[in-house]
């Protein structure tokens, strides 16, 4: 590793090393330094997304062609409901915020770690037990949930699978991203360095601090809901039971309550990575800083005033519904914002082609399609037309593996130098890029289509008629865990083996560019005191 | 010797930080209790004759006496804490086990009005309920969803206090092991550098162990204020909900 630190400052990464394995073991599962947290939810939460792409295209393989291909149809159900809970509690949802907000977050404001450590080291011990909960489900004696990953009830209540345990899964994991985000609003309230005032952080700070108060309101939510699910099933409590005066559908309301906030906590950690690596590549500052910093704020408020749109068929007030679904057509402002300000920022830029700047663009272009798709499910007569098919599965893709999914490769690669101090090659990660954005809109785009045709969603058989369509995806999935295969080899190879990192290989201008690559423990040897905005540049005009 | 030492941050004292970040947990544990409150709202609109019907049904003393005892309990918390800025570490102690003492009984009594309606067949899924109206099975369903949840909530403040209580009681002290390859001569200097005492050991030992027991100093103090603070803000969160939940479920005939 570099030790290119003043006086050899020693590297977070070697602190604790060379005493054997057990003293090295326990200075990585009992850190509390805000850095190996991270490291420590990178490890764990891309594990589990190789197992949800794993499941993913087990499903597709099933579906190239209609009736029994290799899975039976109770396989598929567990499938797809696995793959959904996987994928959106163990991957989606901390993804961001924990491995990269967890590590930049207090370096880009100037802080030695996060306000609360110890309760952050908890929150990656309580990812840990939802994360074995979550497996046990998947194995112990009555077999895998089916109940999608969305536990309707009555189905939810009834089904003999191990629903309980899925669901407490789900509550312990909401309980680390409650703490995390706690965690992430304290620390940029009370920890910002001399000089950090409020208007000039980082954008990606922004994002995570709005991020952080989504987790924190809507979280709880949907914890009581995944108790109350539990209740019914080992007491019988009988709330959303009809039989007993009880009503489901406000099950569907609790549950939307938490799970579309929850949206955006996904993809507003991404929105901020964007932010960072557009003016960092386009060697200008942001243009509209102040526009991208509110529209966080804005997702983050109007995102919790929407959940209706996900019930538009399942009975609702025609007031109602009129009403989400002008709200629902509102969240589209914030987040175009944002869109036409990265491009502005990228006009008459001197850009500079980085892979992580080619995934930003991939993200650009699929969270484009993705929120139109989603505007067009804004409007009530369309939605209900589409409602429950595979356009749903297509569009929420786009946005989420699209848009956050590329945006997470696009800060791996990014950040990737600093956190090891280590360059990625460049040519695989180009190739596959290419893999990857083609094999996705095959997948994806056909998706959309065979919706609108009307293919239901959850469905394990289908009519002759889908066959191409579903040839298509599945050989679209295969390109594209072909170009991720791809990017996760080079990835991992430049661990060991890639160039040593300088301090600031990209010309960036936030903070954590300014300490050496790895960091050193306690990241600033002296603690910066900060006397111009973010992105301002010597010789730039703009802050 | 050439083991790395882990650097250590030195740890910063922030209390109104502290107190922060404990307002926002407070906050989340509103908005859990919101959830199952919003399905109150939507049954006692649905069911109004049969919510008036349960709560007659419920036993409006003991909820009374079961109320009396959580808010006596809040006084015995802020008077503990009261005593710890003074200094009283004693009085301190003695005020926090009289809150855990409260909170003890609260679930005692708890248990008790339970087993009463579970021996009359009044639970959730009973056959006896079964016969009843759907409106009533929303009642009960409610009454041992919101006073079970809130008691669990109890029972995890009855944990922090306790955990509180002991640190408050024990001696500060610290404890080192350090190990010893060969003889030992011992010598203790203070952090500026004087000689405190000398002495040796016997040749076989393999390590020794140094205890420090010592007087906490005002910024320990401090800290401890603030741990007790928010120990006693969540008992008062507590507190606060059940103060919702006695009228909604007894006293609203």
């Amino acid at each position: 590793m570099s030790h290119d630190a003043p006086g050899g400052v020693v590297s977070y990464l070697d602190a604790g090393k060379g005493a054997g394995f057990w003293p090295w073991l326990k200075s990585w599962i009992f850190t509390v330094d805000h850095k190996r947290i991270g490291i420590l939810y990178l490890v764990t939460i891309m594990s589990f997304f190789a197992i949800g792409v794993l499941l993913g295209i087990t499903m597709r393989l099933e579906l190239i062609a209609p009736g029994k291909t290799i899975i039976g149809p109770d396989t598929y159900n567990s499938l797809f409901t696995v793959h959904g809970v996987i994928m959106i509690f163990l991957f989606i949802i901390p993804g961001l915020p924990a491995i990269f907000g967890n590590f930049f977050l207090p370096i880009q404001i100037g802080a030695r770690d996060v306000f609360f450590p110890r309760i952050n080291l908890l929150s990656w011990y309580c990812y840990v037990v939802g994360a074995i909960l979550a497996v046990v489900s998947l194995f112990a004696g009555g077999g895998a949930p089916d109940t999608g990953w969305t536990f309707y009830v009555p189905y939810a209540v009834r089904t003999t699978t191990n629903v309980t345990v899925a669901v407490f899964a789900a509550f312990v994991l909401g309980f680390s991203s409650i703490l995390t985000g706690l965690n992430f609003v304290t620390t940029v309230h009370r920890m910002r360095t001399k000089g950090m005032t409020w208007f000039r952080m980082p954008l990606n700070v922004w994002s995570l601090y709005a991020t952080a108060w989504i987790q924190l309101l809507a979280t709880p939510i949907i914890a009581v809901t995944l108790i109350l699910v539990m209740l019914e099933r080992m007491f019988n409590l009988g709330l959303f039971d009809p039989a007993r005066g009880g009503d489901p559908i406000l099950y569907q309301h609790l549950f939307w309550i938490y799970s579309h906030p929850a949206v955006y906590i996904m993809i507003l950690p991404a929105m901020g990575v964007v932010s960072e690596i557009i003016p960092t590549f386009s060697h200008k500052t942001i243009f509209g800083y102040r526009a991208i910093a509110m529209s966080s704020l804005a997702i983050a408020f109007l995102g919790y005033l929407v959940w209706g749109h996900h019930m538009f068929t399942s009975g609702m007030g025609d007031t109602s519904r009129w009403i989400f679904s002008l709200l629902t057509f509102l969240v589209a402002i914030p987040s175009a914002i944002k869109v036409f300000n990265w491009v502005a920022t990228l006009y008459k830029g001197s850009v500079q082609m980085e892979p992580a700047l080619l995934f930003v663009f991939g993200f650009i272009f699929l969270f484009s399609i993705g929120g139109l798709t989603g505007m067009m499910q804004s409007a009530l007569a369309v939605n209900i037309h589409v409602h429950d098919t595979y356009f749903i599965v297509g569009h929420f893709h786009y946005v989420m593996f699209g848009g956050t999914g590329f945006g997470l490769i696009a800060a791996v690669l990014y950040w990737f130098p600093k956190m090891f101090g280590r360059m990625i090659p460049r040519k695989p990660l180009y190739i596959g890029f290419g893999f990857m954005f083609v094999g996705f809109n095959l997948l994806y785009f056909t998706m959309l289509i065979l919706g609108w045709q009307g293919m239901p969603r959850r469905y394990y058989d289908y009519v002759p008629e889908f066959t191409t369509g579903h040839v298509i995806a599945t050989v679209g999935s295969w390109i594209l865990v072909a170009g991720l295969l791809i990017v996760a080899h080079t990835v991992l190879k430049a661990v060991i083996k890639g160039e040593p990192a300088p301090a600031d290989p990209w010309g960036g201008t936030t903070l954590e560019w300014k300490i050496p690559s790895p960091p050193p423990h306690e990241n600033f040897v002296e603690l910066p005191v900060i006397e111009a905005g973010p992105y301002h540049r010597p010789g730039g005009k703009t802050p | 010797m050439t083991a790395v030492a882990i650097p250590h941050i030195e740890e910063h004292h922030d209390p109104e930080g502290s107190r922060f970040g404990m307002w926002l947990f407070l906050l989340t544990e509103i908005l859990l209790f919101a959830g199952i409150f919003l399905l109150y709202a939507v049954y006692r609109y649905q069911f109004p004759e049969d919510f008036h019907y349960g709560a007659t049904t419920l036993h409006t003393l003991v909820g009374a006496i079961n109320t009396i005892i959580l808010l006596t309990s809040s006084l015995t918390m802020v008077l503990s804490i009261a005593k710890l800025v003074r200094g009283d570490r004693k009085g301190a102690v003695v005020m926090l086990g009289a809150t855990i003492a409260l909170g003890l009984s609260f679930l005692v009594v708890k248990i008790f009005e339970w087993g009463d309606k579970i021996g009359h067949g009044l639970f959730p899924g009973s056959e006896e309920l079964m016969e009843h109206t759907a409106g009533e099975n929303m009642f009960y369903g409610l009454y041992f969803g919101m006073t079970g949840l809130h008691a669990l909530h109890v029972i995890v403040g009855l944990g922090v206090l306790a955990v509180m209580l002991y640190r408050l009681a024990r001696k500060p002290r610290m404890t080192v092991r350090l190990p010893a390859p060969g003889n030992v001569a011992l010598s203790l200097a203070s952090g500026d550098g004087r000689k405190l005492w000398d002495g040796t050991a016997d040749a076989d030992v393999d390590g020794v162990e140094v205890s420090l027991t010592y007087s906490k100093n005002e910024e320990m103090l401090d800290k401890e204020v603030t741990r007790l603070e928010n120990a006693g803000l969540y008992w008062h969160l507590v507190d606060v909900i059940w103060i919702f939940l006695f009228p909604f479920l007894y006293l609203i005939t």
